[in-house]
C-alpha cells in the first residue's frame, strides 16, 4: 500500500464501520469465539484472581493452624495438600497469567495496534490456562491434591512414596500449563516485533513491553526444563522409568536441577512485568518521564539473564563442591544490581518531583519498600554458608512472601487502580483505595515480618504443627494475625473492583493524564482499538507538545485501513511501516484445540490410554483444520 | 532475663514500655533452637555472618525507605491542591549511577569477600575429626550409627546423638527413601540428606548441653515429627555412654520382664524392631537395645516416660499419624510384661 499518502481525521462513518468489522456479537458463539485481546486480558485478570482467591483460602486454613502450637484443625494429610496447591496455585496460576493479563490486554493499546500478532493463539493460551487450571484443581473432588510441596523433590514424588493420583496431577497440569505459557509468549515476542505502532523504534517503547517481551524470551528458555521434569516425573510413575529413582541408577539431584533451572527464571517472570507496569505508573503520577529509561530496560534484560546462572542457590545444603557453589552464590549477589539499578531509577524519579499521592501511588510506594526488604533477605540468603542456616525455614518463606506478594501483588493492585477507568470508563474508588491500600500494608508486614524471625528461631517450614517450649509461639500467632488482616486488606480490593464497576465516577479518556498511547484512546476503548494507526515519535507521544518535544507523533490522522479486519506490520528495531497485516476473524478452533487437549490430559490421568490417544489425534486433526489455508487470503503476507 | 524499669516513681515512659516488651519478646523466643544462640565454633562463625548481613540489610531497608518517604510527604501536601502538578523533564542518572550501581558494587563485593572467608572457615573442620558418626534418615525418623574398627564394637541407635565436647564431628548422612536434611541450628547448618548419594559434613559443640534437631527438607505426611537430640558431654561421660551402647541387652533378672522379652519376640514388635543379643532383628524401625537410655520417643515427638511409651506402642498413629508403625493389639498383661522388659533396656 502507499505509505505516503497524507490522511485526513477520519469520519464517524469510518469508525462505525470499523466498530462493524471489529465487533464481536454478544452472543454465546460470540463470547466462546471472541479473538479480542481486551475480552482476553480481561478473562485473564479475572481468572487470575479466582485462583488468587482460592491460594487465599488456602493460606487462612494454614495460619489457622498455626496460630498457636499443637492445634488439630487439619490433618497432616489434609494440611500437606493444603500447603502444596497454595504455593502451585499462586505461583503458577496466578503470578504469572495475572501478568499475562495486563499485557494482553494493554500490549496492543501500547503499541498502537489493533491486536496481538496471533490473536486466535492468544485465545488459546487463554483456554489452556483455564482448563489446567480446572484440571489441577479437578483434584479437590476426588480428595487426591498435590501434596508434595510447589517444587515436588523427588523421589518422594515417586509412585512408591504417593501410590495414588495426588502427583499425577500435579505433574500433568504443570505439563497442560506450560503450553498456554510458551504460545503466549512466542505471542507477545512476534507482537513486539512485528506490531508497534510506526515510528515506535526499539528505543522508543515502554518499558512495560521491554519487561514482558523479556520475561517471554525467558520463559522459551526456562519452561523446556519444567516440562521435561514433569514429564520425566510422568514416566517414572505411570511407565516405570527411573529418571529420579536412585535405586535403579536415576537421580533425585536431577529433578531439583531441572526444577530450579526454570524455577529460577519463573521467579523474575512473575516480577518483571510488575516491575514494567510500575515503571510506567511511577512516570505518570510524578509528572516527568522515568528517569534512566536506558538504565532500567539494561536492567530488565540483565536481570532476565542473570536469573538463569543463579538456580543452585536453591541447592546449597545439597552437597555440592563449596567452590562449584560461591560461583552461584556471587552470581546471586550479582542481580542485586540490576535491581537496585531500577530501584533508584525511581527514586531519582519521585526526587525530583511532588507526586501525585493517588492511590496507585500508594501501593507503588508500598511496594518500592517491600521490594528492598525482599531483595536484602534475598541477600542473605545468597551468602552461602549463612544460608545452610536459613533454607527451607520460615525465613525463606518470608523473603519469598515479600518477593511474590512485594514484587507481584501490590504493583498488580495499583495497575488495577490505575488501568481499571481504561477497561471499564469508571474510577474505583479513592477513599476505599485508600483503606484497602493501608490495610493491605499494614496486615502484610504484620503476617509476613515476623515469619522472618519465626525463621531465625529455627522453624522449619512445611510443618503441620509445632510443640509449645521451642519459642515460636508469639511470632506464629502475630504471623497469623496479619495474615487475616491483610485478608480483609485484599477482600477490601475486591470490594472496590466489583462496586465501582457500577458506580464508578466517570473516567473520561486519560483521568491520570497518563503519556503514553492507551490513554488516546476512549474508556473502555473501541473494539478496534484505534481509529486510525498512530505514527509515534517519542516514548510520551501524549506529553510531547508539553514537554517540548522536536517531533510530534501523529494520533489523530493516519492509515484506518477500514477494509477489513486489518492492521499495520512494522519492521523489527526501527519500527517502519512493512505491510497491511489481515487479522483473523472470531473462531472457535482455540476453544475446541483445549477442550480436546483437556481431553488428553485426563486421558493421561487416568491412564486411559486410547481416550489419550483419540484426544491426541483430535489435536491433530484441529490443529489440521486451523491451519488449513484459506482459498479466499492472499498469499502473498507472510511469504 | 528481666529488665527492671528505671523510670522510678512516674508512670513508664515509652523506653521503658519498649524495654519491657522486648524482654517479653525476648523471654517468648528463649528456648528456641535457633540459629543466633549458637553452641559451637563453626555456628558462631555463621551467626556472625547473619548478624553482619541482618545489619547491612537493616540500614538498607532504612535509607530507602527515607528516600521514598521524603517525595511522599512532599507530594502528600502537593495533592491536596487538587491540581496536577506540570509536566516537566527531570534527569536522576546520577542516583541510578551512585545508588544503583556504584554503592551496590562495592557492598556486594565486601559481603561476598567475607562470605568466602565464612565459608571457608566453616565448611570443613580446623582439625582432622577424631571420629565419624553415620545418619542414616528415615521418614520419620533418625538412624544413627557409630561405626568402630572394629565390627563388633558398632553402635547402632536412633534419634539421639552423643558427641564429646570441643571436638570436631565428621558426619556422613544419606537415606533410605526420600530426602531429608539435617539440621541442629545451634551447631552447624544444614545438610541434605538423599538417597543415593552419601553427603559428608561435620559439626561441633564447645559446650554441654541438649541440642535439638529437625529435619529440614519436607518429607511427607510426619515431616513435621522429625527431630533428633544431640547430647553434648565432657570426653569421659561420653565414652562411658559409647561403652554402654556397645552392649548387647542383658538378660533380666526378674520373671515379668523375662516375659516381656518373649511376649516382644513373639509379637510383631520382632518383625520390625532390633534388640541386639535378642532373636529381634526387624530392620525398619528403629534399634531399640538401650531405648530406656533416651529421652524422646518418636523423633523428638514425646518424652520417654512409661505412659508416653505405653500409649505409643498401642497406637502410636494417634500420636504420630502416617508413620510407618501400626495400631498394636496386645492384651494387658503381654503389655505389662513389654513395658516391664523395655524399662531393662539401658
Amino acid at each position: 500500500m502507499a505509505t505516503t499518502a497524507p490522511y485526513s481525521e477520519p469520519t464517524a462513518e469510518t469508525a462505525a464501520h470499523l466498530d462493524q468489522i471489529w465487533h464481536t456479537p454478544h452472543t454465546l458463539y460470540g463470547r466462546l469465539a471472541t479473538v479480542d485481546h481486551k475480552i482476553i486480558g480481561i478473562r485473564y485478570l479475572v481468572t487470575s484472581f479466582v485462583f488468587l482467591a482460592l491460594g487465599g483460602l488456602e493460606a487462612a486454613a494454614m495460619r489457622a493452624q498455626l496460630a498457636q502450637p499443637n492445634l488439630h484443625l487439619l490433618s497432616p494429610e489434609a494440611y500437606n495438600q493444603i500447603f502444596t496447591m497454595h504455593g502451585t496455585t499462586m505461583i503458577f496460576w496466578y503470578a504469572a497469567p495475572i501478568l499475562s493479563g495486563f499485557s494482553n490486554y494493554l500490549w496492543p493499546l501500547l503499541l498502537g495496534s489493533r491486536d496481538m500478532a496471533l490473536p486466535r493463539v492468544n485465545a488459546l493460551s487463554y483456554w489452556l490456562f483455564l482448563f489446567s487450571g480446572i484440571f489441577l484443581y479437578s483434584s479437590a473432588l476426588v480428595g487426591q491434591m498435590p501434596d508434595r510441596g510447589w517444587f515436588a523433590y523427588a523421589p518422594m514424588t515417586e509412585l512408591r512414596y504417593s501410590p495414588a493420583l495426588n502427583m499425577d496431577f500435579y505433574a500433568l497440569a504443570l505439563l497442560f500449563l506450560t503450553i498456554s505459557t510458551t504460545v503466549g509468549s512466542i505471542n507477545f515476542l512476534v507482537t513486539m516485533l512485528k506490531m508497534r505502532a510506526p515510528g515506535m523504534s526499539i528505543n522508543r517503547m515502554p518499558i512495560m513491553i521491554w519487561s514482558t517481551a523479556t520475561i517471554s524470551l525467558s520463559v522459551l528458555f526456562a519452561l523446556p526444563s519444567l516440562s521435561a521434569a514433569c514429564t520425566f516425573l510422568f514416566f517414572d510413575r505411570r511407565l516405570a522409568m527411573h529418571f529420579f529413582d536412585s535405586a535403579q541408577g536415576g537421580s533425585p539431584l536431577l529433578w531439583q536441577h531441572l526444577f530450579w533451572i526454570f524455577g529460577h527464571p519463573w521467579v523474575y517472570i512473575v516480577v518483571l512485568p510488575a516491575m514494567g507496569m510500575a515503571s510506567m505508573m511511577i512516570p505518570t503520577f510524578c509528572r516527568r518521564p522515568l528517569a534512566g529509561h536506558t538504565y532500567v530496560v539494561m536492567a530488565t534484560i540483565m536481570t532476565g539473564l542473570i536469573g538463569f546462572g543463579v538456580w543452585v542457590h536453591h541447592m546449597f545444603a545439597t552437597g555440592l563442591p563449596p567452590m562449584a557453589m560461591s560461583f552461584f552464590s556471587a552470581a546471586s549477589l550479582t542481580i542485586v544490581i540490576p535491581s537496585a539499578v531500577t530501584v533508584f531509577a525511581w527514586i531519582a524519579t519521585l526526587w525530583d518531583s511532588k507526586p501525585v499521592m493517588r492511590t496507585p501511588m500508594l501501593f507503588l510506594l508500598g511496594f518500592v519498600v517491600l521490594f528492598v526488604i525482599g531483595g536484602v533477605s534475598g541477600v542473605m540468603t545468597a551468602a552461602l554458608p549463612f544460608d545452610w542456616q536459613l533454607t527451607d525455614t520460615y525465613f525463606v518463606v518470608a523473603h519469598l512472601h515479600y518477593v511474590l506478594i512485594g514484587i507481584n501483588l501490590f504493583p498488580v493492585v495499583a495497575a488495577v487502580y490505575y488501568w481499571f477507568p481504561k477497561m471499564t470508563g469508571r474510577m474505583m474508588s479513592e477513599r476505599l483505595g485508600r483503606w484497602n491500600f493501608w490495610v493491605m500494608f499494614i496486615g502484610f508486614n504484620l503476617g509476613f515480618f515476623p515469619m522472618h524471625i519465626s525463621g531465625l528461631l529455627g522453624m522449619p517450614r512445611r510443618i503441620y504443627t509445632y510443640g509449645g517450649g521451642l519459642g515460636w509461639d508469639v511470632a506464629n500467632l502475630v504471623t497469623s494475625i496479619g495474615a487475616y488482616v491483610f485478608a480483609i486488606g485484599v477482600l477490601l480490593f475486591f470490594i472496590n473492583v466489583i462496586v465501582s464497576r457500577r458506580t464508578g465516577a466517570v473516567a473520561g479518556d486519560n483521568p491520570w493524564d497518563g503519556g503514553t498511547l492507551e490513554w488516546s484512546v476512549s474508556s473502555p476503548p473501541p473494539e478496534y482499538n484505534f481509529l486510525v494507526i498512530p505514527t509515534v515519535r517519542s516514548r510520551e507521544p501524549l506529553w510531547e507538545d508539553r514537554l517540548g518535544s522536536a517531533q510530534r507523533s501523529s494520533i489523530r490522522e493516519g492509515p484506518t485501513l477500514a477494509e477489513g479486519r486489518e492492521t499495520v506490520g512494522t519492521t523489527p528495531l526501527d519500527a517502519e511501516l512493512a505491510r497491511v497485516l489481515t487479522m483473523p476473524e472470531d473462531s472457535l478452533l482455540p476453544l475446541a484445540l483445549a477442550l480436546v487437549t483437556l481431553v488428553l490430559f485426563y486421558g493421561l490421568l487416568l491412564q486411559a490410554w486410547w481416550v489419550a490417544g483419540v484426544a491426541a489425534f483430535g489435536v491433530y486433526i484441529v490443529l489440521n483444520i486451523w491451519l488449513w489455508p484459506k482459498a479466499t487470503e492472499p498469499l502473498s503476507e507472510e511469504g | 532475663m528481666s529488665v527492671r524499669s528505671r523510670c522510678t516513681g512516674r508512670t513508664p515512659g515509652l523506653g521503658a514500655s519498649a524495654a519491657a516488651l522486648i524482654a517479653w519478646l525476648g523471654s517468648a523466643c528463649a528456648g528456641a533452637p535457633s540459629p543466633f544462640r549458637p553452641a559451637s565454633e563453626p555456628a558462631a562463625q555463621l551467626a556472625s555472618l547473619g548478624w553482619l548481613l541482618t545489619i547491612i540489610a537493616a540500614i538498607v531497608c532504612v535509607i530507602i525507605m527515607v528516600l521514598v518517604l521524603i517525595p511522599a510527604l512532599r507530594g502528600w501536601r502537593a495533592t491536596r491542591a487538587r491540581e496536577l502538578p506540570p509536566l516537566h523533564r527531570g534527569d536522576g542518572e546520577r542516583w541510578i549511577v551512585i545508588g544503583g550501581i556504584a554503592i551496590p558494587v562495592v557492598m556486594l563485593l565486601g559481603v561476598f569477600v567475607v562470605t568466602a572467608a565464612t565459608l571457608s572457615k566453616t565448611s570443613h573442620p580446623p582439625t582432622r575429626a577424631r571420629f565419624m558418626i553415620q545418619v542414616t534418615g528415615h521418614q520419620w525418623w533418625w538412624e544413627v550409627h557409630y561405626p568402630s574398627p572394629d565390627p563388633q564394637q558398632n553402635v547402632t541407635t536412633a534419634n539421639e546423638i552423643h558427641i564429646p565436647i570441643g571436638e570436631p564431628i565428621a558426619l556422613r548422612v544419606d537415606s533410605r527413601d526420600v530426602i531429608h536434611s539435617f539440621w541442629v541450628p545451634q551447631l552447624h547448618g544444614k545438610i541434605d540428606v538423599i538417597p543415593g548419594q552419601t553427603n559428608t559434613f561435620w559439626f561441633r559443640a564447645d559446650s554441654a548441653g541438649v541440642y535439638r534437631g529437625q529435619c529440614a527438607e519436607y518429607c511427607g505426611i510426619q515431616h513435621t515429627h522429625m527431630a533428633l537430640q544431640v547430647v553434648a558431654e565432657p570426653r569421659a561421660q561420653f565414652e562411658a555412654w559409647l561403652a554402654q551402647q556397645r552392649r548387647p541387652a542383658v538378660a533380666p533378672g526378674d520373671a515379668l520382664a523375662l516375659a516381656g522379652r518373649a511376649a516382644f519376640e513373639r509379637q510383631a514388635c520382632s518383625l520390625c524392631h532390633a534388640i541386639q543379643g535378642t532373636g529381634a532383628a526387624g530392620k525398619l524401625g528403629p534399634d531399640l537395645t538401650h531405648v530406656a537410655s533416651r529421652m524422646m520417643l518418636g523423633a523428638g515427638t514425646i518424652p520417654n516416660t512409661p505412659g508416653h511409651l505405653a500409649g505409643w506402642i498401642m497406637n502410636s498413629q494417634t500420636i504420630k499419624p502416617g508413620n510407618d508403625m501400626p495400631q498394636m493389639y496386645i492384651d494387658g498383661a503381654s503389655l505389662h510384661a513389654i513395658m516391664a522388659y523395655l524399662a531393662t533396656l539401658h
